[in-house]
């Protein structure tokens, strides 16, 4: 008998997203102020 | 006797074995239901980490100032060019391995690979700040060029060739995440170095060996929950609504070929070429991007380390944008693209700089280092479509050791020309012009390669039926 499919929790899928999104972008915020120099130069 | 692809090639109905480990492949097999999106943040938060290579130039200054802390003590301290071998061995080891392991991944499956990247390249970071506290040069090599080196070259195919079997349907967006985090691996690194040797430093250390230590942990963390979040499609499973067309774009095949006649075909060495060169080209201004805009420009350290960050920033984006639209434009379309384009800014830099226009150069080279790492992220479905999914993480595996050699050739035919240059009088200001029109020649060839790419004869396809083709 085919087992019954248990859809993954949108719940896990989004906190799985937030746990790679939180660094990356901490990182861009970074890497956008180190460039502002160039922008006011 | 039917070979299991999916088993590593095993015989299918081999007798009665040990139960299964949680790193088996056949333990990683999605339950159906499961969702294909949970695999892309897995697959990152694995190349977020091993990404941080890129940003290993933070502790070139500290660690040649562990003795002297506040400045490098001459004949005591490591010097620059000593400390700056790590990243050229751990880019090195990343093409062995990646090219000798890649059959084992394929057997191991992505879990395990996963979790041994993780030993090894946080191993190499721990080995590394040992290597700090004893002042032993050999052993930071050995930490964070080779046994690190080897963690970079496992987690980076693993977890791709995993992600284009889930989306079959858009390889290159798909890729293009993963490779995308690799990209960003250096936003994350370079600042997170920076702030961790801030915080350990004190009037008798640089910090840095509590950097590596914890950084060690952190990204252990990671890289495991990327291990056990990550599944493979369990055997003939298609995206809901998905049907491969009857008639694929010419260069995509349905078929599979093994990596044992993959890397035989011309199309793996112009793949190779195509890679190398689109990597060269970009990697010599990348890795001294701030060097080069102060020089060619007369801008300050703070404006040239601004342009730096930018161009880091479009290296990431590049990957994701650029290997989505290949999904449309083709792969061969999408390279032409990056060559034909590449070519013409290139040629174009030296009249940016006589006119010492900075904004045009910016938005030149930006455009130019997006491509740089469109490159990168564009190759697995490339592959894929050559190749089929079968053996797509060993062949990949091969194929990176053209970014190993480029890694190396790139930065130093760079710093030969320029500096050639300048001690024979050129302004410095002009010194990189002969650099930006030999790139502009090297993209031209990677077109002819690219041109030259046409599909696999079918003599190398897979036979399922003939366990011996």
């Amino acid at each position: 008998m085919e087992p019954t499919p248990k859809p993954s929790s949108p719940l896990r899928v989004a906190l799985s997203w937030l746990v790679v999104l939180v660094p990356l972008g901490w990182g861009v915020v970074q890497s956008v102020m180190k460039s502002l120099p160039l922008f006011r130069g | 006797m039917p070979l299991d692809e999916s088993a590593g090639g095993k015989p299918a109905d081999a007798p009665a074995r040990r139960k299964p480990s949680i790193l088996d492949r056949e333990r990683t097999i999605a339950p159906p239901g499961f969702n294909r999106w949970l695999i892309p943040p897995a697959a990152m938060a694995v190349h977020l980490c091993i990404g941080e290579v890129y940003g290993f130039s933070v502790f070139n200054v500290p660690l040649t100032r562990l003795i002297g802390i506040e400045s490098s003590v001459e004949g005591r301290d490591w010097t620059i060019p000593q400390v700056g071998w790590c990243y050229s061995i751990a880019l090195i080891m990343l093409g062995l391995s990646a090219a000798v392991l890649g059959r084992w991944v394929e057997r191991a499956g992505p879990r395990r690979t996963i979790v041994a990247s993780a030993v090894c390249f946080c191993g190499g970071l721990a080995i590394s700040g040992l290597a700090v506290k004893l002042h032993s040069l050999p052993l930071l090599y050995v930490g964070y060029g080779i046994v690190g080196g080897v963690g970079l070259g496992l987690g980076y195919i693993a977890p791709v060739s995993t992600l284009v079997k889930w989306f079959p349907d858009r390889p290159g967006m798909a890729t293009g995440l993963a490779i995308m985090g690799f990209g960003g691996g250096a936003l994350v690194g370079a600042p997170l170095g920076v702030e961790l040797m801030s915080r350990f430093k004190s009037a008798s250390s640089t910090g840095v060996m509590e950097t590596f230590l914890v950084m060690a942990l952190a990204y252990l963390a990671f890289m495991l929950f990327g291990a056990f979040t990550i599944r493979v499609p369990a055997p003939g499973w298609r995206p809901e609504g998905y049907v491969p067309t009857a008639r694929p774009k010419r260069l995509v095949t349905h078929a599979d070929v093994s990596l044992d006649h993959a890397w035989r075909t011309p199309q793996f060495w112009l793949l190779w070429m195509v890679l190398c060169l689109n990597v060269t080209a970009g990697i010599g201004i990348l890795g001294q991007a701030s060097l080069i805009c102060q020089d060619m420009f007369g801008v300050s350290a703070a404006v040239g380390g601004g342009f730096a960050g930018l161009l880091s920033l479009s290296n990431m984006g590049g990957r994701f944008l650029w290997s989505s639209a290949s999904d449309y434009l083709g792969r061969k379309g999408v390279y032409v693209v990056f060559f034909l384009l590449g070519a013409v800014l290139y040629a174009l830099l030296p009249t940016i700089q006589r006119q010492q226009s900075v904004a045009l150069f910016v938005m030149a080279t930006a455009l130019i280092i997006s491509m740089y790492g469109g490159g990168f992220a564009t190759t697995p479905a490339y592959l894929r479509d050559l190749f089929g999914s079968m053996h797509l993480g060993a062949i990949h595996g091969r194929l990176i050791t053209a970014w190993s050699m480029a890694a190396v050739v790139g930065p130093q035919l760079v710093n030969y020309i320029s500096t050639y240059r300048i001690e024979r009088g050129v302004p410095r200001a002009e010194a990189y012009n002969a650099t930006m029109y030999l790139m502009s020649g090297l993209l031209l060839v990677g077109l002819a390669c690219n041109l030259l790419i046409r599909p696999v004869d079918e003599r190398f396809h897979h036979d399922a039926t003939n366990p011996t083709s």
